[in-house]
């Protein structure tokens, strides 16, 4: 059974989820039975949510997501629906000729 | 076979997630567009060798971070020594300590998203030298293992988890920084309890 030292060691490589089964359920023997690891384990455990959740809220403008779009859809064309490859709104935004061979053409347009 | 369309949609919807980790990355918004368009443009010219059942997150996440660190010599720079200032271990949860029993109704959870901003939490990441801001961004933010990590950054994995153990660790100074400059922690309540 882990001691109060060898279970914060492992704090971070739990909350990773890198940790063996066998491993896991010792830390959760030792959590259920002591108060301050417990309180140092979830504290860390909300601190991480805390980080993912605000560190991942940004405003992606609707202008940036079109220009993505248009980075799709160079070459490789043939497996668009019809609906797809129109110019204008689709996911294609690209034109290029249907009839090129297409190996070369990034670079020596 | 995954079609260039449904190749695109799946791609497409983890945009919102690799603009964010750029914009942490360049700390720039500029940057952070012109990155995640090379990843696109990258993604799609290797869409022919990209194999069906391959982790299509971790791709992108590959291709983007191998991007920004070739583009911005990225990992170059060895911190100063004086940012490498040991920290000690739990240093947020020995000063914040417990949540505030009196205010216990509400959530642990709800404490702690109030105790920071967005701000503070996206400056602390963005303050942490590249070669830890890395492994960080990649483990807390998007959650890619450990070997995930090392595939990124292509150091062993022995390398990814010490980066990281010191990143968190400077975080979790920076943020108490942030919160002792908004008035936030009352020192006078830190003292040893008797």
């Amino acid at each position: 059974m882990a001691d109060c030292q060898e279970t914060l060691n492992e704090l971070n490589r739990y909350l990773d989820e890198e940790l063996s089964a066998d491993r896991v359920e010792e830390i959760i023997d030792h959590l259920k039975k002591c108060t301050d690891c417990q309180e140092a384990f979830e504290f860390h455990a909300v601190l991480r949510v805390t980080i993912r959740t605000k560190a991942l809220r940004d405003e992606i403008p609707d202008d940036f997501i079109e220009r993505l779009k248009g980075c799709f859809g160079n070459d490789i064309i043939d497996d668009a629906p019809e609906d797809t490859r129109a110019g204008d709104g689709g996911v294609i935004t690209l034109e290029r000729p249907d009839d090129e061979n297409d190996e070369s053409d990034d670079e020596n347009p | 076979m995954t079609t260039a369309n449904a190749f695109t949609a799946d791609a497409m919807q983890f945009a919102p997630q690799l603009f964010s980790t750029a914009l942490r990355m360049t700390r720039n918004r500029a940057d952070a567009e012109d990155l995640v368009q090379e990843t696109f443009v990258k993604a799609w010219r290797s869409f022919a060798t990209f194999q069906e059942g391959t982790n299509l997150r971790a791709w992108l996440f590959r291709i983007m971070t191998n991007t920004f660190i070739n583009k911005y010599n990225a990992q170059q720079r060895r911190p100063q020594e004086t940012e490498l200032d040991e920290v000690e271990e739990l240093f947020l949860f020995r000063r914040l300590g417990a949540f505030d029993q009196s205010k216990i109704t509400q959530s642990a959870e709800d404490q702690m998203l109030e105790l920071f901003t967005d701000d503070e939490v996206k400056k602390a990441i963005e303050e942490l030298p590249e070669m830890f801001r890395l492994p960080v961004l990649l483990s807390d933010v998007d959650g890619f293992s450990y070997k995930e990590i090392a595939e990124m950054l292509d150091v062993p994995i022995g390398t990814v988890m010490s980066r990281l153990h010191r990143g968190r660790k400077m975080m979790q100074k920076l943020l108490y920084v942030y919160a002792k400059e908004r008035g936030l922690v009352d020192e006078s309540l830190l003292a040893p309890q008797e």
